[in-house]
Order: structure tokens, then C-alpha cells, then sequence
């Protein structure tokens, strides 16, 4: 294993699909969504987890108990779900100040009741000195998925367009600089939200919602990649209209990296028919955390399979998946 | 944001388009060789290919130093990081990059302590923070980065750290142009010159190949409409006749470059009666090494290494790509065996490596550019 299978590119996809779906695939496994749907019952719901191991654990905007409840919170939302009840494992490091654990439970308390879920189970292990840096967190969730609700690349048709619901790479620079390995001095915080509301807003426009996708690991760039491959449709970006913040563009700059393959953790990237798209628009931006929404790009029907730019500058590129963590360039 | 939108305005781009329409004689491609990777990299990322007449050719030169490194000495850095003693100081760039045995990120996953840092001034403070430790740093590029491994090494002596040493890999950027314009069949037009190595050597170094083989220079700045602008400069000097060493990067680039920086070198570093580079074979007098007085930081003179020579991949064509001669679609191996995840050659490795740039962002064919599926 290298540090690049755990980036959320193509590494991760290939690891997966090669691995994983060879040893453990199921028909529930097998979309390889943000969740998992399953019918119980007669009800539909969502089950997902993901694991947090951030480092530092405490970031400006937030910190990994907050983090581990908005993450798998979002995965339900994107699914078209209403979030119920989540679990919480916690691997602890031997000598983790017991002062501090409080402060990051409560943290995923106050984040819990903000997304109207519940912590329901949870697990404690405690591991050896050196290992786990200091705290790592699983949390797992299930959500109601309403009944006639379907989202997916195959719904997907072109002339969609694509809706950004605020600022790129905020979460990812924010953590990255918070290192304190780059010398750089820049004053920017974590989005880490819960986008459910978001969500739930867009979902009352019905049908016209086709795709719902929380751009994290590998970034914007990696989200909408899998989504042109799964809808063998081109997805094409307006540079222009892409919302950052100039922190983010001015520390992305610096170390040559791409703000479309850095990390979010409370945004919403939708497909949503051209009809629908203004209104749809107007929903994000009218709730506290889509204040900077905007509508970047469209659904093209070729070249299938490939996410394009079109460069502020009046050119054109394409926009591929991440391949490995991103390294900065030298000179 | 500022200093950089002021670059990047699409309204002025249009303009300096409309003005190269207007210089080229429609049918009659010209060849411009850009030589850094930074230059092919921002063609690349902001479509600069989209804007210019298909007569303009930009041909992408060897200036990536990632993609320069051969593999033997990728071998050496392996077997300097895998030392248990050592601590292996690097930039980023090189992790990825192949060697005869596997690369660095992958020695990395094996147990070496390899440390990705931003500066040699970084890798000395490790150094500084590991006192039992060997902290070696991987000197890469061309004088470009040089200087500041010049100063490292000035610091390390001043304040007495032993542990710190420099595996030195720099490389001069006037001998492979020469070896470029000397290989048989090149049909090249005119150069784009690299801007950051200029503002330590200065412009002077450009100045045979206007003397000696003919062909308009421009000192050009990195950002898409700099490139637009160098394109301009080089199309009326060819126009009217002319062929010298233009300046466009005048905001930072002097005739007599950064002599600050030169005398650091010159304390520290010498050349090498030759070195290897990957593609292009051995070129003499082409890349720098540690005068003997600093022998105590010299990674070279104080460790074991393999040094061993490592045959290019048969199928690889990096070298043929370097000089120009084809372009990264046309490698036998582009896109197949050779991509981004699994490079074969280093131009496929570094995000300025012609390749990379070209699969990462560039596969959009331009009409009479034929790629094949």
C-alpha cells in the first residue's frame, strides 16, 4: 500500500474495484455510492460509514469529532437521505489526554443535534503508545430515503447543468496550512457543515434533481470524473464561475496545486435539469451555507467520459481524476 | 487575485491571438520549442494551444529537471533513503519519479524515512531537529534551485551541521540546447526561454544560439499571457528579419542575471566533466557537483553508493519527446503502458513533464493534430 491508495483518486477507485468488490461484492456494494440503499421492510434506507484520521485533530473551522458526524452525515444527504442515527468508534492512543476527548466528544454532540441525528452505538479501543496519532474516529450512519426518490449518473442527460453549493478546497488548504509545515501564514477556516438542509431543499424540485455528490477526498475534480465515466456523459466547467476564496487561490498557487482536487467537508455538488437549475440555485443560496453557490458548468453528450475546463483565459483542458496525493511542484 | 488575474485576462489574451493571426503566413508552421516545463505546463492548463493558429507548433523542451534525472541516479537516492542511519529530504516532484528500482514514494511504503520538503533550507533544519540522524537532501534542478542549495551548504559550514549533506543533481541549461539544436534532422524556428533560470543566470547564456545557429530567443514569464506575448515577439522578429535574445520577463530578468546567487554557486559547485541525462545521454560539462571543500556535505564523497548506469526503457521515448523530435501522443507507449499512475518515463511523472501536461490536461486534439484512441 502507498499513501496514494488512500487519496481518493484514481488509486482508491482502482484499490476498490480490484480488491474489495473482488473479495466482497454484492449487489449492494456494488454501485459503489455514498451509501448504501437497502430495503427494510418496505422502507428504504441509506448505510454508510467512513473513517477520520485528520491530522492535527483540532483545525481552524473545526476539529475530527465535528468532522467524523458532518462527513457521514453528507454521505446520507447526497444519497437522498434524511439522516436518523449514527455510531462513533473511537481508537485512542494510550497517553490521549482524557480532558481532550471530552472536548471532542462534545463537539460531535453539538454537531449531531445541529444535523437533527443521534450518536446510537459507539465502540472504544485503546492502542499502544505510537500508534493511531493520538485519535482516530469511524463513525457509520443510516438515513430514510423517501420512496420514489432515485439519483444517479444514469439519470444524468445533457444539457444538465452543474451546481456548486459555495467555496472550493476550503477544508483541504485550511487543514494542509493548519500543518504548520509550509511557512505560510493564511487565515482560512475548514468548511466543515452538515449539508442535509441543502439537500432536503433541492430534493423538493423532484425529478429535476438527478445527481447529488459531497466533493471530498480528490476534490470537485474527482467527484465529477466518476460521474462523466458512471454516465458515460462529458462534464465541461466554466473556470470563471468556480467560487474561491482568494486564500485559497493565492496558497494553491503557491504550492502548485489545484483547488478542483482538494478537499471539502460541507458541499453540496448537484446535476439538476436546465429548467429547474435557476430555482434550484436560488434554494442554495438562500440558506446560510450557499451563500457563495453558483451554477459552474453543464452536462455535455461528448467527449464521453471526460471532465473539461474551460480556462478563464479563453482556452480549453481537461480535468483529470487525482492520481496519487497532489505534490507540490518544485520551481 | 492579485498579480496573477492581471495575467490571465482572457479579453487581452483574444487580442494578442488576433495579432498572431496576423504574423503567421497562413500554411507555413512555425516551430517554437518552449523550453521549461513550467512554460508547457501553463500552455497546457490554460489552453494556450486553443488560442493560437494550428501554424504555431509549440514543441516542449527538456527544461522539466524531474524529467531529466536518469534512473541510475533515481537508484542512488533509493539506496541513500534506505540506509537506516539516514534521513532522505526531497521535493515532492521526485517521489513518484521511476527508477531501475521502483521509486521513492514506493521505498517510502519499505520503511524509509523519506521526508518531502519545500526547501534545502527545510531539510537543514531537520537536520538541526535529528541530531543522530543522516538528514540527506535530493539537489535537484536547474539553476534555478540551485542557489538555494548553494546557500544551504553555506549555512550548514557556518553553523558547524555535520549530519546534513546535499546528493548533488544539478544541471545547467545551455549545454542540452546545444545538444538539442546539434542533434541531426531538428527542425526548430525559434525558442521560448525559460524565465526563472534567467533570473539567476541572466540572459546572456541564450546568446549563441542567436550567434551561432540563427534562431530569435525570448526570456519569457510563466503565466498563459506572458506565453501569448513571447509568441508575438518571436513571430516579428522572424518577420522582419531579426534574430536576438528578447527579454519579455523584464519585470524580473536582468542581462547579468542574479549575481548574488551566481557567487553562491560558484563557492559551492563546480561542473561535471559530464552527466548523464535521462533521454538525452551523456552531455559534457552539463550539470554541477560539490567543490572538494565542502566534500563533508557531499552525499557523493561521504557514502557508499550503487552508481550504477540504468538502460532507459526500450519502449520508452522520452528522449524523443525531450528534443522535440515527436510529441507525447505520438510514444509508442502514451496513455497505454505509460500514464500517469504508472509512468514509464519521467516526462510522464512530473506535472511539467511534456506528457503529464499533455495527458493531464491537453488531450483535446486541436483539428489537425491527430491522436489516436
Amino acid at each position: 500500500m502507498t499513501l496514494a491508495h488512500g487519496s481518493g483518486g484514481k488509486a482508491t477507485r482502482a484499490l476498490v474495484e480490484s480488491l474489495f468488490l473482488e473479495e466482497l461484492g454484492n449487489p449492494l456494494l456494488e454501485p459503489l455510492g455514498d451509501s448504501a440503499l437497502l430495503e427494510l421492510n418496505g422502507s428504504r434506507v441509506a448505510f454508510t460509514t467512513d473513517s477520520y484520521v485528520v491530522k492535527p485533530i483540532v483545525f481552524p473551522g473545526g476539529d475530527i469529532g465535528e468532522l467524523a458526524v458532518n462527513g457521514t452525515v453528507n454521505d446520507l444527504a447526497v444519497s437522498g437521505a434524511k439522516p436518523v442515527a449514527l455510531s462513533a468508534g473511537f481508537l485512542v492512543e494510550e497517553g490521549f489526554e482524557i480532558a481532550e476527548l471530552r472536548r471532542l466528544a462534545a463537539s460531535m454532540a453539538r454537531a449531531a443535534k445541529a444535523a437533527g441525528v443521534a450518536v446510537a452505538t459507539g465502540d472504544t479501543k485503546v492502542v499502544e503508545r505510537g500508534k493511531a496519532d493520538g485519535l482516530y474516529v469511524n463513525t457509520a450512519g443510516i438515513g430514510l430515503v423517501p420512496t420514489g426518490l432515485e439519483l444517479g449518473g444514469e439519470r444524468v442527460r445533457p444539457g444538465d447543468r452543474v451546481l456548486l453549493s459555495g467555496t472550493l478546497g476550503d477544508h483541504g488548504m485550511a487543514v494542509m496550512i493548519a500543518r504548520g509545515e509550509l511557512a505560510l501564514e493564511v487565515e482560512l477556516e475548514s468548511d466543515t457543515a452538515p449539508v442535509h438542509e441543502l439537500a432536503a431543499s433541492l430534493l423538493e424540485l423532484g425529478d429535476a434533481v438527478r445527481w447529488l455528490r459531497d466533493p471530498t477526498r480528490g476534490g470537485l475534480a474527482t467527484a465529477l470524473n466518476e460521474l462523466a465515466e458512471d454516465a458515460r456523459l462529458a462534464v465541461a466547467l466554466e473556470e470563471a464561475a468556480l467560487p474561491l476564496r482568494p486564500e485559497v487561490v493565492g496558497a494553491c498557487e503557491i504550492l502548485g496545486i489545484d483547488p478542483l482536487y482538494v478537499a471539502n467537508e460541507g458541499k453540496l455538488v448537484a446535476v439538476v435539469a436546465p429548467e429547474a437549475s435557476e430555482e434550484a440555485l436560488e434554494r442554495l443560496r438562500g440558506h446560510e451555507l450557499g451563500a457563495d453557490a453558483a451554477i459552474v458548468g453543464e452536462i455535455r453528450a461528448d467527449p464521453e467520459g471526460l471532465v473539461l475546463l474551460d480556462t478563464a483565459f479563453g482556452g480549453s483542458r481537461i480535468v483529470d481524476m487525482l492520481v496519487g496525493d497532489p505534490l507540490p511542484r518544485i520551481c | 487575485m492579485r498579480y496573477v488575474d492581471e495575467f490571465r485576462d482572457g479579453e487581452l489574451a483574444q487580442k494578442l491571438a488576433r495579432e498572431i493571426e496576423t504574423l503567421v503566413e497562413p500554411g507555413r508552421e512555425v516551430k517554437i520549442m518552449e523550453v521549461c516545463g513550467g512554460h508547457t505546463h501553463a500552455i497546457y492548463k490554460h489552453g494556450v494551444e486553443h488560442l493560437v493558429p494550428t501554424e504555431v507548433d509549440f514543441v516542449h523542451g527538456p527544461g522539466c529537471p524531474v524529467c531529466v534525472i536518469p534512473m541510475g541516479r533515481v537508484d542512488d537516492a533509493i539506496a541513500l533513503a534506505e540506509r537506516p542511519d539516514v534521513v532522505f529530504a526531497t521535493f515532492g516532484d521526485m517521489m513518484r519519479v521511476p527508477g531501475g528500482r521502483g521509486s521513492l514514494l514506493e521505498a517510502k511504503a519499505r520503511d524509509a524515512d523519506v521526508r518531502m520538503v519545500y526547501s534545502p533550507l527545510d531539510a537543514l533544519e531537520l537536520a538541526r531537529q535529528n541530531p543522530d540522524r543522516e538528514v540527506v537532501f535530493f539537489a535537484i534542478g536547474f539553476e534555478t534551485t540551485a542557489p538555494a542549495t548553494a546557500l544551504t551548504l553555506l549555512r550548514a559550514r557556518a553553523e558547524g551541521v555535520r549530519n546534513f549533506s546535499a546528493f548533488c543533481n544539478h544541471v545547467t541549461i545551455g549545454p542540452p540546447l546545444r545538444a538539442i539544436l546539434d542533434s541531426p534532422g531538428l527542425r526548430l524556428d525559434a525558442f521560448i526561454a525559460p524565465g526563472h533560470v534567467s533570473t539567476v543566470i541572466g540572459t546572456r547564456p541564450y546568446e549563441f544560439i542567436v550567434d551561432e545557429y540563427d534562431k530569435p530567443v525570448v526570456v519569457t514569464a510563466f503565466e498563459p499571457l506572458d506565453i501569448l506575448q513571447a509568441v508575438v515577439m518571436l513571430l516579428r522578429q522572424l518577420r522582419e528579419g531579426r534574430c536576438e535574445v528578447e527579454n519579455q520577463y523584464t519585470r524580473v530578468v536582468r542581462r547579468d542575471g542574479n549575481p548574488r546567487a551566481l557567487e553562491a554557486l560558484e563557492e559551492t559547485m563546480e561542473l561535471r566533466d559530464t552527466f548523464e541525462w535521462r533521454g538525452l545521454g551523456w552531455i559534457g560539462h552539463s550539470a554541477l557537483k560539490l567543490r572538494p571543500e565542502f566534500a563533508d556535505w557531499d552525499a557523493e564523497a561521504r557514502f557508499e553508493l550503487p552508481g550504477d548506469r540504468v538502460e532507459d526503457p526500450k519502449a520508452c521515448q522520452c528522449g524523443e519527446v525531450l528534443i522535440g523530435a515527436i510529441k507525447p501522443w505520438e510514444c509508442r507507449v502514451f496513455g497505454t503502458a505509460c500514464t500517469p499512475e504508472r509512468p514509464i518515463g519521467t516526462c510522464m511523472v512530473s506535472s511539467e513533464g511534456a506528457c503529464a501536461a499533455y495527458y493531464n490536461y491537453g488531450r483535446l486534439a486541436r483539428p489537425r493534430d491527430t491522436v489516436p484512441a
